[in-house]
């Protein structure tokens, strides 16, 4: 079975929400939608105060490169266009709407029957990926138009999707898999004609047999979809790793995928790229896991976009227990905490993953005994030990020099490290200082 | 025998003069002409090399006070008026009069101690935290409490208070203003000593609305401008929701001090007034400021 190459670790994988089919959130009286929510600029608004909105009308436009639309998930009057507050405390661009009831855009095909055949041109499809506001949601959300508009000079020759979900606890790519495999196999046939490659592989780790044996089954009445066992291990679904177990190519340091001919999008785009281009609806839902070691129930929903995370909490579990030690937004390993219950979610959240007080704290931190745990751990093959040493004595230009750019921040090396030093911290520090030196310099 | 030795210190002398002479020649060659004055005024120099001069170090700061031969718009904060007499007299040009600085910690949270909103375990670094999230007290702009300013302090004359904000130590700030620079957040501001070191600055950066920086802070500074009315010498100014007080504009009246409804503006080193005890300012009695459940903030 494939893997990549270098480095990796096997945290515990905790999938206890596997079982628990999708449910549909019902929305809440009054949504809040950030005009920040992709990778980029954020969106103009394009509505006031008191507008009357539908779902799925456009209320934020991309004016920039790097930005993508931003729609209305739910149908109302705009309450006022002002700031929020995200996850983290920080103050970000808004729009609030007043919920009255759920009325859609005629354009939106909202019947259940499943629409195989896509008659549109590649730069059509792309196009539509733009107006509908597709971003990658395997955590980055890197607008899909972009990653799909392949530079001059530059040929795509895979495709490959990430179905891996190699952080512990998440489970809605496997949900999604199992309950929406056709519009997946649609999804990537979509993607695969708009790149004009022969085929596509889905790289999906084998500890979920069924969703393999269910995709392999689908993917049989698709032309040129491959599926791809893995073996488990973390960060297997990290853009460049992938790209190492499935095609075995390695993709130079400051490079991009496409520069090895390779294009990688997560599974949960392909689906949200099936309903936009099928289906005419935007992206303003998102799948979401509930999940915890020490909550009553475990839950996977689908989330109109803009939900708060109290909302959420309250209407899977109640209340939070008392034992809550932090609620992460993503998994536990590259999820960021959530400070402020209040924001609302945005495209791109995976997950509310409640952790208890016991597992939340970090232990304490001690010496360096040199053991090169974090380097053998590295799958990008550097030495975060070292980098930790240059980013305290400010040595950022010896940092850059032992590729401290490379670092995908996937937490290996923290996660790997006996002494219990904040490996990962350190060096996206140091990627800061670096960062900052180079616009200094320019 | 005699004749042995003979040849060998001829030959050994013969090689000295010649390697005198190819010596004498390379050094006449590659000569570098210093000033000697250089070397005379880095010696008055406080040679602690903190780069406050905006130049590399003390000597490079004697260097360039050498090559423009005056001291227009070069200052060594460390070494104050007394340095900068000294080194004017070397250079015999007139002295460079500076009105003497001390760095401000301009953050006074209410929601430090038991009052912070969450809990971070992360790196203990201001920069990093500052890209992570708005901080322990919840206040987007307000001090993060790790100690970027501490480390970066050559004087010694930073550290951490009670209530998680940098204290500075008057008589040992030399305003070089490493600490305004590694703060993240730029709290730390260089102000004029005032007289008899007596100063009155404007406790808060944060350029949230109103209700927002309230609820971020009970101390915040809301932006409401009763000191810009009050302020008879038009020296405070309310600009992003914040108010500033112009140092240069200043007399220290201290009215903008009584009308502050938030306790933001903070004078420092007045006497107590005979009729209101206010001096050093306790901080008036704060809001109630909710606070949210304990969320703690790895990464």
């Amino acid at each position: 079975m494939r893997t990549f190459r270098m480095g990796g670790v096997h945290p515990e994988e905790n999938k206890i929400s596997n079982d628990a089919a999708i449910e549909v959130m019902p929305v809440g009286k009054q949504m809040v939608v950030l005009m920040n929510q992709h990778l980029g600029a954020p969106a103009t608004p394009v509505v006031q105060k008191g507008d009357k909105v539908k779902v799925g009308q456009l209320i934020g436009e991309a004016q920039t490169f790097m930005c993508a639309n931003v729609h209305s998930p739910v149908s109302g009057t705009v309450l006022k266009v002002d700031t929020c507050k995200d996850a983290f405390g920080l103050s970000k661009p808004a729009v609030y709407i007043t919920v009255e009831g759920d009325e859609w855009m005629e354009t939106i095909d909202r019947t259940p029957d499943i629409k195989r055949e896509c008659t549109l041109e590649p730069k059509e499809i792309v196009a539509k990926l733009k107006e509908m506001g597709i971003v990658g949601l395997g955590g980055a959300t890197f607008p899909t138009h972009i990653k799909y508009s392949i530079p001059e000079g530059k040929k795509a020759e895979y495709l490959i999707v990430n179905a891996a979900e190699c952080e512990p606890y998440l489970t809605s790519d496997y949900r999604v898999m199992m309950e929406h495999a056709e519009e997946v196999c649609i999804g990537v046939s979509i993607l695969r004609k708009a790149l004009g490659v022969p085929n596509a592989y889905i790289g999906i780790e084998s500890n979920k047999p069924l969703a393999i044996a269910k995709m392999q089954e689908m993917a049989k009445g698709f032309e040129g979809i491959i599926i791809e066992p893995l073996k488990v291990k973390y960060p297997q679904g990290a853009e460049k790793q992938l790209i190492n177990a499935v095609t075995g190519r390695k993709v130079p340091s400051g490079k991009l995928p496409i520069d090895v001919g390779c294009v990688v999008s997560n599974l949960g785009s392909c689906f949200a790229v099936y309903e936009a281009i099928q289906k005419n609806k935007p992206l303003i839902e998102n799948i979401l896991t509930v999940t915890g070691k020490e909550l009553p129930s475990q839950h996977n929903y689908v989330v109109r976009i803009g939900t708060t995370y109290n909302e959420i909490i309250s209407h899977s579990i109640g209340q939070l227990p008392e034992t809550t030690g932090k609620v992460i937004s993503g998994g536990t390993m590259m999820g960021k905490a959530v400070v402020n219950l209040d924001a609302p979610t945005v495209k791109g959240n995976s997950s509310v993953l409640v952790i208890g007080e016991k597992e939340a704290r970090r232990a304490e931190e001690t010496n360096c005994i040199r053991c090169g745990k974090c380097m053998h751990a590295c799958p990008m093959g550097l030495e975060p030990y070292l980098f930790s040493a240059l980013v305290k004595n400010n040595k950022v230009e010896e940092a850059k020099a032992h590729n401290i750019l490379d670092c995908i921040e996937c937490g290996c090396c923290f996660f790997s490290c006996p002494a219990n030093k904040p490996l990962t911290d350190e060096i996206r520090l140091g990627k800061n200082k670096v960062r900052a030196m180079m616009a200094a310099k320019k | 025998m005699t004749h042995d030795i003979l040849i060998a210190v001829l030959i050994l002398g013969a090689l000295g003069v010649l390697f005198a002479v190819v010596l004498y020649i390379v050094a006449q060659k590659f000569k570098v002409v210093e000033d000697p004055l250089i070397d005379e005024v880095a010696e008055v120099l406080p040679g602690a090399n903190c780069g406050g001069c905006g130049k590399a170090g003390c000597r490079a700061f004697a260097e360039a006070c050498v090559a423009q031969g005056n001291m227009e718009g070069l200052r060594c904060a460390p070494g104050g008026d007394a340095v900068a007499a000294k080194v004017a007299e070397l250079l015999g040009c007139a002295v460079a009069q500076g009105e003497p600085q001390v760095a401000v910690v301009r953050c006074n949270p209410a929601n430090c101690g038991e009052k912070r909103k969450s809990n971070y375990d992360g790196l203990r670094s201001c920069a990093f935290q500052a890209t992570v999230y708005t901080g322990e007290g919840g206040c987007p702009f307000g001090c993060l409490g790790c100690g970027d300013c501490v480390a970066a302090c050559q004087f010694d004359a930073i550290h951490m208070g009670a209530n998680g904000v940098p204290v500075v130590d008057e008589e040992k700030c030399t305003a070089c203003g490493a600490c305004a620079k590694a703060c993240p957040r730029r709290i730390i501001e260089l102000r004029p000593k005032g007289k008899m070191n007596r100063r009155v600055y404007v406790s808060c950066v944060n350029k949230e609305k109103g209700a927002e920086a309230r609820k971020s802070c009970g101390n915040a500074c809301i932006g409401c401008g009763k000191c810009e009315k009050a302020c008879p010498f038009d020296a405070v100014h309310v600009t992003d929701n914040v108010a500033y007080i112009d140092p240069t504009k200043c007399k220290s009246c201290r009215k903008c001090v009584v009308e502050c409804p938030t306790g933001a503006i903070h004078d420092v080193n007045f006497p107590a007034p005979a009729k209101k005890p206010e001096a050093p300012k306790p901080a008036p009695e704060k809001l109630e400021v909710p606070v949210a459940e304990k969320v703690e903030v790895k990464q």
